[in-house]
């Protein structure tokens, strides 16, 4: 993976510097917290609930062991010994002391690990598919571009006060693992009809309060332009964007109240100006890729028949290794999920403990690397077939191993009303009890693919309108209830979800996903998927089933 | 009062006027509106003769009489409202704009590092008493990735 040079170190340790002395003269008084906030933030540092909560940025979801075995050390030393991994990749620190977040960023520093940009008005951490460089179908791997992106959006000058958030991701193949559709900008790798590989661009996609699904801008873009033609959005967003509603600020806004095609107009306009001034050189291209190449893989690892014994012998073994590992580009190698959804755990935490245990099978498994994946779990992604019994194991007595991948109790939360400042609603309980509830695996995988997605609030941290079924916490009169949504995605084929009804009180949550999982069981045609059955049926005979009773 | 200019503290010898003050001998900035409405005599202006922008107003409208101007104020009304980072850019980089381009409004410390990149080359801070403190803000980073004013090869063409 990329691996800082002198100029990257520099950076982001003049970031920690200057950060220190803003929080220095935070507390000497020398700044107002309206002025901190926004510099705070842009470091990832918000004032919540309880305490601060830190968000630490993973460029695209890769780590290394070292960076893993970081994470860990300031989780015990700084906060409570665990950290919660998030939608984008990222992970947050719940219990930082304020005035210690300066010394945690040091030493992430040192370990070629920031903060930047993790919050605040500007241009986020860059996301992407947690299989990339390994899974069959890829046209190009992603990762290379998703560095190139983070180098040029990281400090950008121009664009660190933008109207409104601004969140990109990058993926490479026809599946999309990245939530691409629901990003501010989403890059697709794709192939012209001259069999040239470019840039697919989506702009004004986002979720929050006004759910919506990213439009195409460009259909081809060339790699050597990518850095103009975003750089031409970001400044006709920077320039037209709203600022006198926060609310309508996102460039999902821009583009629903100037038209696409009057926002393409723009931005063609702006890139033809700046086009050749930006050219990337194939130099740069290739010094990036050189980080990206594949790691030695053994050519016989396909030769390796423990793996079929093993799967034969022990059906525990057998049904992890179907649900929580998946196709590999290499013939005898396979990507390893570790689930962060275990039954009575809140989904995406997991302990300094447990991290340093991911550090030495990252190292033992799978070339010293790990990736966070946009559903809060881990990935191993290159561990040979003959090593997938002895880490299961490993990962089986750390409580990492439940075969719950894209299943009904790999449930997306958000931290909601026990973290959040903003949240109306608690959901990290509720998705436990749903958890709890369905823990008869030969149900869940009868039911098969079922994503739940649990925001707290409509701000939708855990985007919860692209979820087959959503679950959104609202407040009425200080009562938390929630409101339901059926047939949304987040993938290739995205959708936003549609509501079931009037919201439902706390007590009848994990009710009415029962509910909803019978009307599906009764409704749909043999293997038919969960949100096929929806798109096909729609919504009625949800509705019926659920409210049938009163 | 006190303004930092190309990273020195100095004493201004600007008076902004408003559209209703009288013309006066002397360094002069007026509004768009005014420079619109009066460009005829205001054009003869014997001393220098500025003009100031806000993000609301139409850039590119002006670009025809920049070179009326020596200097051009942009407004941060507040100092999350970035707008007028893309007019330095583009007063620099686009329309060579080659006078002083300063920073007026809720300018702070700690936004002096990324104004300057952009092109602004003068700051009349929110508070001119903290100008000393702040001299150290152009110096927080010794790099940047990025194609700036300050620095048009991008770090990609220099590694």
């Amino acid at each position: 993976m990329y691996q800082y040079d002198e100029y990257d170190q520099t950076m982001i340790d003049q970031r920690v510097k200057q950060y220190r002395d803003q929080t220095r003269r935070f507390l000497a008084g020398e700044l107002t917290e309206d002025q901190f906030r926004p510099l705070r933030l842009m470091n990832g540092l918000y004032i919540q609930t309880h305490a601060p909560m830190l968000r630490v940025a993973i460029p695209y979801g890769m780590m290394t062991a070292t960076q893993v075995r970081m994470i860990a050390h300031v989780a015990r030393k700084y906060d409570k010994s665990f950290v919660h991994f998030t939608t984008r990749q990222n992970f947050q620190m719940n219990w930082p002391k304020l005035e210690d977040v300066p010394d945690i960023l040091e030493a992430l520093a040192s370990v070629q690990m920031h903060a930047i940009q993790s919050s605040g008005n500007c241009i986020r951490n860059v996301t992407s598919d947690q299989l990339a460089g390994v899974n069959a179908n890829e046209i190009e791997d992603p990762r290379p571009w998703a560095e190139i992106v983070r180098q040029w959006s990281t400090f950008h000058p121009e664009f660190a006060y933008l109207p409104r958030k601004f969140k990109i991701a990058v993926i490479g193949s026809p599946e999309d693992r990245a939530a691409t559709k629901l990003h501010d900008i989403g890059l697709h790798l794709v192939k012209n009809h001259d069999g040239q590989v470019g840039f697919e661009v989506f702009v004004g996609g986002g979720l929050g309060r006004t759910p919506v699904i990213g439009v195409q801008i460009r259909p081809f873009l060339e790699k050597q332009d990518l850095l103009s033609y975003l750089e031409a959005i970001l400044r006709v967003y920077n320039r037209l964007g709203r600022r006198d509603n926060k609310y309508k600020a996102r460039i999902k806004i821009t583009v629903r109240e100037h038209g696409i095609n009057h926002i393409r107009e723009l931005v063609e306009a702006e890139w033809v100006q700046i086009r050749e001034q930006l050219k990337l050189d194939q130099k740069e291209i290739d010094r990036v890729k050189q980080y990206f190449t594949e790691p030695d893989y053994e050519l016989d690892a396909e030769q390796d028949t423990s793996y079929s014994e093993m799967l034969g012998q022990d059906a525990a073994f057998a049904r992890w290794a179907k649900q929580n590992t998946a196709d590999h580009k290499v013939p005898g190698y396979r990507a390893v999920y570790v689930s962060l959804k275990k039954p009575g755990v809140p989904p995406g935490d997991i302990t300094s403990d447990q991290l340093e245990v991911l550090a030495d099978l990252a190292e033992e498994f799978s070339f010293a690397e790990i990736r966070s994946t946009h559903t809060q779990n881990l990935i191993f992604t290159d561990v040979k077939q003959a090593d997938l019994y002895a880490l299961w194991l490993r990962l089986e007595a750390e409580g990492l191993a439940t075969p719950n991948i894209n299943t009904l109790t790999d449930i997306i939360c958000c931290p909601g009303l026990d973290y959040c400042g903003l949240a109306n609603a608690t959901s990290i309980p509720l998705s436990l009890q749903i958890s709890e509830k369905f823990d008869d695996l030969d149900y869940l995988y009868d039911l098969g693919d079922i994503k739940i997605k649990f925001s707290g609030c409509m701000n939708g941290c855990a985007h919860q309108s692209v979820g087959h079924i959503g679950i959104l916490g609202v407040d009425k009169k200080g009562e938390e209830w929630y409101q339901f949504t059926l047939g949304g995605s987040s993938e290739a084929d995205a959708s936003l979800g549609e509501r079931l009804g009037r919201a439902i009180p706390k007590e009848d949550v994990v009710k009415t996903v029962t509910e909803i999982l019978d009307a599906y069981v009764d409704l749909r045609h043999q293997d038919e998927a969960f949100l096929a059955t929806v798109r096909r049926v729609g919504i009625e005979p949800f509705k019926e089933r659920v409210y049938a009773d009163n | 009062m006190l303004i930092i200019k190309d990273r020195e503290i100095v004493e201004d010898n600007w008076v902004h006027l408003s559209d209703d003050d009288s013309l006066i001998d002397g360094n002069i900035t007026v509004t768009l509106t005014r420079w619109q409405e009066q460009h005829e005599i205001l054009s003869k202006h014997g001393s220098g003769l500025g003009i100031r922008l806000s993000g609301d107003d139409p850039l590119e409208e002006l670009v025809p009489d920049l070179h009326h101007f020596q200097l051009v104020v942009l407004l941060f009304p507040v100092f999350t409202d970035g707008r007028c980072y893309s007019y330095a850019r583009l007063l620099r980089d686009r329309y060579h704009f080659k006078g002083e381009i300063r920073a007026q409004g809720d300018v702070l410390r700690d936004q002096l590092f990324n104004m300057s990149q952009c092109g602004i080359n003068s700051f009349e801070l929110a508070k001119p008493e903290t100008a000393e403190q702040a001299l150290s803000a152009f110096d927080d980073f010794t790099e940047s990735y990025q194609a700036t004013v300050l620095r048009p090869e991008p770090l990609y063409r220099r590694r």
